[in-house]
């Protein structure tokens, strides 16, 4: 038991190491001088060099990452060129609309899926079936600003129930925090709960087809009964498992549903950073997500393998 | 897949005689992909044959026309340059079609490649999947804008930035097939009576990843157009000057209250050919690879 959580503890090393190998070499891999990059278009040479001395560019490469990779583990995560502060503070500073944004489409799509799919599975070939999973492909291909605008063209401007666009924090004004972030929820959690839908139908009609699941029918629980507690809790580690996965394709939406809605956050941030082409930002953001999902994922695997003592991978 | 593969145990078979509902589900969902491979066709057609079917420069800017509502002339209305939106959603489809298919080829290919080679040699499989594994704790998006950021934007720097968060996967799918096979009785066979190592992955194990690599390049391919789109919505992709359908949707989110069908229109194109192409995988996953299909 300590042996494998301490096994899959450890596993994650090699993975944030290589994270950071990749972010690393992104910017000094790239065609061009990563100074004149940094730099702009417009730059002279003498604020490229400048540059260049600032960041340590001149050095050899091993010596740069190493140096690099020491001020990460102490929590230095660089300045940003553009506003002049450290990134991490940055962060976390828009860190708030972000992580608000990617729970409450969490527990939207969860409430939404599951059922959806324990239904479609349950019903599995009929008419019921066929909607919820024809509804489920249509979710994966409708782009999120398309949903997005939408919502806002309906509730927002020809209903005038909920606000345009932006964001409130919910220590300040909980009524206007869910006002605001009832639509992007709804946008963002509609191919979230796709997904989630389509690999709870998979993994019940397989725990369905088990014996187990005849025997108690057949001893005559209630069918919701047998759904529930027998077919759903044998389902849920795959279930658990994609909702720690799809995190991937949730924090992607994060960043275009929050550009849709004007939401100050971490995607908004990052798109500042780009066409600034303020590097050590993009760097933080993407080592801090990074280091988000696979620390999620990590805390799901360890979750399981403490109650469900078959799970040993 | 080859017969060795798609035999199983006896209770497998026993099991997938007696799911009673995949049947009726099968025989009800088999129109759907020829509907969705005929849309395709029509969509690919359109943007092909744009020059044909519309007589309107998609760059023809006619300031005295600007933001008008769809009417006669403008069947999609025009932009705030005046731009006939139908001609520039049609020219559009023209660099989804190439982006989509530029990135499923190209992440097959090097996903092929690199998943043969962590299959096949015990040494080479450790490093490759620690990088793949470190490659997919990204996100797919977040990668590809912190790739565009990197160099002066162009269609094939969006290509490389959409591909490389695609390819891992691909890599994990070619090297669970290669791993499976070389297991086979058939390999060792083959290995035991000289066959050189190129024939035996040319001839044995390759065509064995041929049926779940097509569903799976036509998955990515959707998801590089839906992607495509997210990074010009975002201003991080295709240069602004292409009429991509991200770029249309981009300039139009502007005047979103006041021109609407400036994104509508861009938009249903957008959602129509990603469908289209995921409805023809979802055909193809239950035709080439039924195992696959009762898994997903």
């Amino acid at each position: 038991m300590g042996n494998y959580v301490a096994r899959r503890i450890f596993a994650t090393i090699p993975v944030m190491g290589v994270v950071a190998i990749i972010v690393f070499l992104m910017l000094r891999l790239s065609p061009g001088d990563p100074a004149a990059i940094i730099a702009g278009d417009h730059a002279t040479s003498d604020e490229i060099a400048e540059i260049r001395e600032h960041l340590g560019l001149d050095r050899p490469l091993l010596e740069q990452f190493i140096r690099w990779l020491g001020q990460l583990v102490s929590g230095d995560f660089g300045v940003s060129i553009y506003m002049e502060q450290p990134v991490l503070g940055l962060i976390l500073e828009r860190v708030e609309p972000t992580l608000a944004l990617a729970i409450s489409t969490m527990i939207f799509a969860i409430a939404l899926a599951v059922p959806l799919g324990v239904i479609a599975a349950w019903r599995a070939g009929s008419w019921v079936d066929q909607t919820i999973m024809a509804l489920s492909v249509l979710a994966f291909s409708v782009p999120v600003f398309l949903i997005g605008y939408g919502l806002v063209m309906g509730f927002s401007l020809a209903l005038e129930l909920l606000p345009v666009q932006g964001f409130v924090s919910i220590s300040e004004d909980p009524i206007g925090f869910l006002q605001h972030i009832l639509l992007p929820t709804v946008a963002l959690g509609l191919v979230y709960t796709a997904l989630l839908a389509r690999i709870t139908r998979a993994t019940m009609l397989e725990t369905l087809n088990e014996d187990y699941i005849r025997t108690a029918r057949a001893k005559g629980l209630a069918e919701p009964r047998v759904l529930i507690l027998h077919a759903l809790k044998n389902a849920s580690v795959p279930i658990v498992t994609t909702i720690g996965t799809g995190l991937a394709l949730l924090i992607g939406g994060v960043v275009v549903t929050e550009s849709v809605f004007a939401v100050p956050g971490i995607g908004r941030l990052t798109i500042d950073a780009v066409l600034q082409r303020d590097y050590p930002v993009i760097q933080g953001v993407i080592l801090v997500i990074a280091g988000v999902y696979v620390l999620v994922n990590l805390a799901i695997d360890l979750t399981y393998s403490l109650l469900d003592p078959r799970i040993r991978y | 897949m080859s017969s060795t593969q798609s035999l199983g145990t006896a209770t497998e078979v026993v099991k997938a005689a007696t799911r009673r509902p995949s049947r009726i589900g099968s025989m009800i969902r088999r129109p759907l992909p020829a509907m969705g491979a005929v849309l395709l066709l029509i969509l690919i057609s359109v943007s092909i044959g744009a020059p044909w079917i519309t007589a309107q420069d998609p760059f023809d800017m006619n300031v005295v026309d600007r933001l008008q509502p769809p009417n006669e002339t403008y069947f999609f209305g025009t932009d705030a340059f005046g731009r006939d939106i139908f001609t520039r959603t049609l020219y559009g489809g023209r660099v989804s079609l190439i982006i989509g298919v530029s990135v499923a080829v190209t992440s097959t290919v090097i996903g092929l490649i690199i998943g043969i080679i962590a299959g096949y040699f015990r040494m080479a499989d450790a490093i490759l999947m620690r990088i793949m594994d470190g490659l997919m704790a990204i996100p797919g998006i977040l990668l590809a804008i912190g790739l565009m950021s990197l160099t002066r934007a162009s269609i094939w720097v969006v290509i490389i930035a959409i591909t490389i968060p695609e390819v891992p996967r691909v890599v994990r799918l070619v090297r669970s097939v290669v791993l499976t096979v070389r297991e086979q009785v058939y390999i060792q066979a083959a290995g035991a009576i000289g066959t050189r190592f190129p024939r035996l992955m040319l001839k044995h194990i390759l065509p064995n990843t041929f049926a779940p690599l097509i569903v799976q390049a036509t998955y990515i391919a959707a998801s590089a157009v839906l992607i495509e789109s997210y990074l010009s919505f975002l201003g991080v992709g295709t240069p602004p000057e292409i009429p991509s359908w991200g770029n249309i949707i981009a300039e139009g989110r502007l005047y979103v209250q006041i021109a609407f069908w400036n994104i509508l229109f861009p938009s249903i194109f957008l959602a129509l050919m990603v469908l289209s192409i995921n409805i023809l995988g979802d055909g193809l996953r239950d035709m080439l690879d039924p195992r696959l299909a009762r898994r997903i």
